[in-house]
């Protein structure tokens, strides 16, 4: 075992358990218990990384998940996880972690020369430096920056792991198991309530964990906490979740978890997912989230060996790590003390613990006199050298507020430093509470509530371990009585130790050096110094929100839980103005990073969204049908021969079409079912046709308008009864259509006696469409006289198809005879392979919605959503014959009267045929008077559906253009890449004018 | 996610089931016809917006398909109640001091 700063004996860590591990490819072993970040440090591995901007070397900070440096890559699949903390990492038999943000190695990194050229990239200096010339940013500067800044590189391969979605329901959540977390799950539980307690970490215990001078009920603060946890884990009405982070607070007391479940394990049972969200729903929460030690902001204090005293007190005490040999303690509060007589006891030189108070406890001197600690009051650190790893700090003796007189220099391997404690208020932030600033506290703690939570311990500013205690046990029983109105006795355990302790300090510190020359970091993350803070100030940026944007300070996975503080003493200052006029920015989902996996779940694949499939789709995949999707559907697009492309198997469909028959699967299109007695009026006002006089068996086009005058659907409906419609609607608008149905029906006219039933899903509906069309029907239906003058175009009937009931519509959306049979959906495959049949043998064939579009195109047939885009009026299309003149009322009639929509200039429906008829022009392509028009002229109009057709032999296009109904003719183009194309306005309808093909 | 309670089903239950569809009571004029542009686009456009105590128009989309009308506290996010289409609104600045008090 070669682990040269692990302690004899102590901690947490299992030393009979030897675990192998790599980092950056070299071989290294920790205990079973270690995480990354206390298995390197026990082998005396500072240097893990290299930072976000000037790629300085840096080392492990914290022990937790604010960690701002020690970010590394995690390899499994055969890939890397990048940005993971190595303070969260939990190293098993194997792992294998590589660092990041260096090249070519962590030790020797040119990226470095960033650090030398930092006078020229001062805060905002993305603004200034690479606005010239534009064109450069896209291709030279943020292609340089992005591979110079930046974390760990993404994952190549898509994700192999599989993520888990639960949802759970309790009376009482409490985040944090530290010493308020554990005893207010204590009372809570006693009560009966249904408890969670969650906790990021890998085991409960939190502070508690880490304190070996304390005691409570006369053990140790870590033996305490196991067997309260097993005491928990006992229950029935609590679970427990481990490596759990509450990562996102809600509105009405919704709390997302992700639980890493076996991200820690070498070889994890596969039936497992790598982590779980959990969506939880409590009636009360208990925010148990401690506290976060601030950083001391000197110069260099962002060298490897520089740590926070408490994350220092952390490694020794729970992990048996020595952060160094000959440690330096800088302090401002008394707590940093502890972290020294915890080191010293253990056998660690403690070279000196300086403070920067005038004056420390005489209780905290005269421990320090006891075990001989050089104790330096009044004194900063002014610096710090070493290479990979600190080996000097500068002190400097404070001597009034910005002056400091030189006091030495001290050798040591690590330097530890606290400058007091800051509340985690994260989750209360994003609770939408609103922090208040505690003068005493020096320290924005939780004020008015938004939701049913509440804070117990540290989190809301209480220190002391038998304060947090009580504060915890207090906070479960209320919560759970709150929730379950019961309530129980706990007898609270007292703990002797553990006190708060005084001191805290904001802001950086004063030294004397050319604070032009040297860096201070505030936000070690994204690289931001204390000047930077002071450029942003004297650049104007007064509020925290634009200091915080333009220095990026508290923008990093932390946001700003070490920093904010400082940044917002900094600014304080140098704005002469009171703290809490700065402000504080809010903390936003999520807590810390989360993956998209965790966000995803199952969704993901075949499992992303439904999937909706018409009746013939087996059918069509054994006919070799290329799909398309449309919306949620599948639909068949083309069905190509051997050899055909799309444009060939197409033109064929189409031909066929014209010449013969064609069967098209229409079961997507929208179907609703309007019935009652007031069921004609109900349309009348519905749709802009009049509908009254619409005979039983008669079917009519209807366009359906909102109340602004823009068409939003249109489909054709049928009159089965005096007090029945079959409405259809377009594929996509199908919910929509029903929905507004509804909304009219219930609060705008709910004196009208009518039903609306959604009934797309009940049938089965298959077009023939094309001259032989009644040919191929005709053997199968029953009850129907199909003869052209009792069942003309716009007919409908109901009768017997293949011996099922149907609804027999004769409609067309080719301009052929066509003919729309509706059967019950679970008949639809059988009707489906008779048609088809019957149309092969009669020499047609089966189509697609390409071969549809084009078909229709040809006709000048509009789609919803393609010719319109919810500013188009019937009037825009040359469609006005679709309006009831003589109705009251429409919805849709008064919007049409709006003097915008009368007036000219507006888009109108046209035909265009290229110059070229071989040339198919690109949908949404502009058009323009002009074929080189002048940077910034307006088109006059876009294209809205384009084809090839067979059926001319030429292209052929929709657009809409400015006035355009009174400019057939005139030539327009289409500036494209590879030049304009010239473009002739004409008529949109290409085919049949007269409509005589509808009528064989 | 909220949890809208849906006065016909008398069921909590979540907010995938339920669409908002803006403010309520605002009734379309019986006589479009005789609006001013004016009035039309006040219909058509102009809502209150409110920070604070907002009526809207809620559907139990996923459940009975029901309208309803909801009191939402649009800083917090609280539904303040919900009632059936068609009752009166009611009075938010009475609801606005009796929730303050």
């Amino acid at each position: 075992m070669s682990q040269p700063f692990r302690t004899e004996h102590g901690g947490r860590v299992d030393r009979a358990l030897s675990l192998p591990f790599k980092f950056d490819g070299e071989s290294f072993t920790a205990f079973e218990g270690d995480t990354l970040a206390s298995a390197l440090l026990a082998n005396g591995v500072h240097l893990v990384g290299r930072s976000f901007k000037y790629h300085r070397p840096r080392g492990i900070l914290t022990a937790g998940s604010e960690e701002p440096n020690a970010l590394v890559g995690v390899c499994k699949n055969d890939d890397q996880t990048p940005n993971l903390r190595a303070t969260q990492v939990e190293v098993y038999d194997g792992l294998e972690a590589i660092s990041q943000n260096r090249f070519p190695s962590l030790g020797f990194d040119v990226g470095a020369v960033n650090d030398l050229l930092s006078p020229l990239l001062p805060a905002g200096f993305y603004y200034k430096t690479f606005m010239w010339p534009r064109a450069f940013w896209e291709r030279v500067y943020e292609p340089a920056i992005r591979a110079a800044a930046g974390l760990g590189r993404p994952p190549k391969t898509p994700d192999k792991d599989r993520y888990a979605n639960i949802y759970a329901h309790c009376d009482v959540l409490i985040v944090g198991s530290g010493p308020a977390g554990i005893a207010a799950a204590l009372t809570a539980s006693q009560t009966g309530a249904k408890v969670i307690l969650c906790d990021e970490q890998a085991q409960f215990g939190g502070s508690l964990l880490t304190d070996t001078t304390a005691s409570i009920e006369g053990k140790l603060p870590a033996d305490w906490a196991d067997e309260m946890t097993d005491a928990l884990q006992s229950k029935d009405n609590v679970t427990l979740l481990r490596r759990t982070t509450a990562f996102g607070y809600f509105a009405h007391n919704f709390i997302a978890l992700c639980e890493r479940v076996t991200d820690h394990l070498a070889d994890p049972d596969p039936s497992l997912p790598r982590e779980r969200l959990w969506q939880v729903r409590a009636k009360e929460v208990v925010l148990a989230t401690g506290s976060i030690e601030r950083p001391l902001v000197f110069p260099e204090n962002d060298r490897p060996g520089i740590m926070m005293a408490e994350a220092g007190r952390t490694y020794l005490n729970r992990y048996g790590v020595k952060p160094g040999h000959k440690v330096l303690i800088a302090a401002a509060c008394d707590t940093a003390w502890q972290a020294a007589f915890d080191l010293s006891d253990a056998g660690v030189e403690v070279v000196a613990i300086t403070d920067v108070r005038p004056d420390a406890p005489a209780a905290l001197r005269a421990i320090a006199e006891a075990r001989g600690l050089r104790v330096e009051t009044g004194c900063t650190i002014t610096g710090t050298r070493g290479r990979r790893r600190i080996s000097h700090a500068f002190l400097g003796r404070i001597t009034g507020t910005h002056s400091v007189s030189y006091a030495g220099e001290i050798s040591c391997d690590a330097l530890l430093m606290s400058a007091g404690w800051t509340p985690n208020i994260s989750l209360y932030s994003q609770s939408r509470g609103k922090a208040v600033w505690d003068e005493t506290l020096n320290a924005f703690i939780p004020g008015k509530h938004s939701q049913k939570e509440r804070s117990a311990g540290a989190c809301r500013g209480l220190y002391g371990l038998s304060e947090v205690l009580t504060d915890g046990y207090a906070a479960g029983e209320e919560a759970a009585r709150a929730a379950t109105g019961k309530s129980a006795t706990v007898v609270y355990a007292r703990a002797v130790g553990g006190d708060a302790g005084s001191g805290s300090f904001m802001g950086t510190l004063p030294h004397d050096r050319n604070a032009s020359r040297v860096k201070a970091f505030l936000d070690y993350q994204n690289d931001v110094t204390a000047k930077d803070v002071h450029l942003a100030v004297r650049e104007g940026m007064h509020s925290i929100e634009h200091i915080k944007r333009y220095t990026t300070t508290g923008m990093a996975t932390d946001q700003g839980r070490l920093s904010n503080l400082n940044a917002l003493a900094i600014a304080s200052r140098t704005l002469e103005r009171p703290l809490t006029d700065v402000g504080l920015t809010t903390f936003r989902q999520p807590y810390t990073p989360t993956t998209f996996g965790t966000f995803a779940g199952p969704a993901r694949g075949a499992l992303f969204e439904p999937l909706r499939k018409t009746p013939s789709h087996q059918w069509a995949i054994d006919n070799e049908a290329v799909f398309e999707d449309v919306g949620q559907w599948k639909r068949a697009r083309y069905f190509p021969k051997a050899g055909e492309d799309m444009r060939a198997a197409v033109a064929r469909e189409c031909k066929t079409v014209r010449d013969k028959v064609g069967l098209f699967d229409a079961s997507t299109l929208g179907k609703i079912e309007i019935v009652g007695p007031d069921a004609a009026e109900f349309l009348e006002r519905m749709y802009t046709n009049p509908w009254k006089k619409l005979e039983a068996g008669r079917c009519r086009y209807g366009l359906m308008l909102n109340d602004a005058g823009f068409i939003i659907d249109d489909g054709v409906v049928g009159r089965i009864a005096e007090n029945r419609f079959h409405v259809t609607t377009t594929t996509g608008g199908a919910a929509h259509v029903f929905a507004t149905m509804e909304d009219y029906l219930q609060t705008e006219w709910p004196d009208l006696d009518v039903w609306a039933t959604s009934t797309t899903e009940q049938y089965a509906v298959a077009a023939v469409q094309g001259p032989l069309a009644r040919q191929v029907i005709a053997p199968f239906v029953q009850g129907i006289d199909l003869s052209p003058d009792a069942f003309p175009h716009m007919s409908v009937a109901s009768g017997m198809f293949c011996g099922v009931p149907c609804r027999l519509f004769r409609i067309s959306f080719t301009g052929e005879v066509g003919f729309e049979i509706n059967v019950p959906r679970h008949h639809g495959k059988m009707v489906w392979e008779t048609l088809a049949h019957e149309t092969g043998k009669l020499g047609g064939c089966l189509y697609g919605t390409e071969a549809m579009h084009v078909l229709r195109a040809e006709k000048g047939y509009i789609i919803v959503g393609q010719e319109t885009d919810g500013t188009i009026t019937p009037n825009d299309l040359g469609m006005t014959w679709a309006i009831g003149k003589k109705k009251p009322d429409f919805v849709g009639k008064r919007g049409l009267l709006r003097p915008d929509l009368t007036a000219k200039g507006r888009k109108q429906l046209v035909g265009l045929f290229t110059e070229d008829p071989a040339v198919v022009l690109e949908e949404g392509a502009q058009l323009t008077n002009d074929a080189s028009p002048a940077t910034g002229t307006s088109a006059d109009g876009h294209v809205t559906s384009s084809y090839f057709s067979p059926a001319l032999g030429r292209s052929i296009a929709l657009a809409l253009i400015k006035d355009g109904h009174e400019r057939k003719g005139q030539r327009l183009y289409a500036p494209m890449p590879e030049g304009a194309v010239a473009v002739e306005v004409t008529s949109p309808v290409f085919l049949d004018a007269k409509g005589e093909r509808l009528n064989g | 996610m909220l949890l809208v309670y849906c006065p016909y089903c008398e069921v909590e239950r979540p907010e995938i089931e339920f669409t908002c569809h803006g403010e309520a009571h605002v009734a379309r004029p019986s006589d479009p016809s005789s609006q001013t542009d004016e009035q039309w686009v006040q219909y058509l456009y102009l809502r209150q917006n409110t920070k604070g105590l907002y009526a809207e128009r809620w559907r139990h989309t996923h459940g009975c398909g029901r309208f309803f009308n909801a009191i939402r506290d649009t800083v917090s996010d609280k539904f303040i109640k919900t009632y059936k289409a068609g009752e009166a609104k009611p009075d938010l600045q009475a609801l606005e001091r009796k929730l303050s008090v």
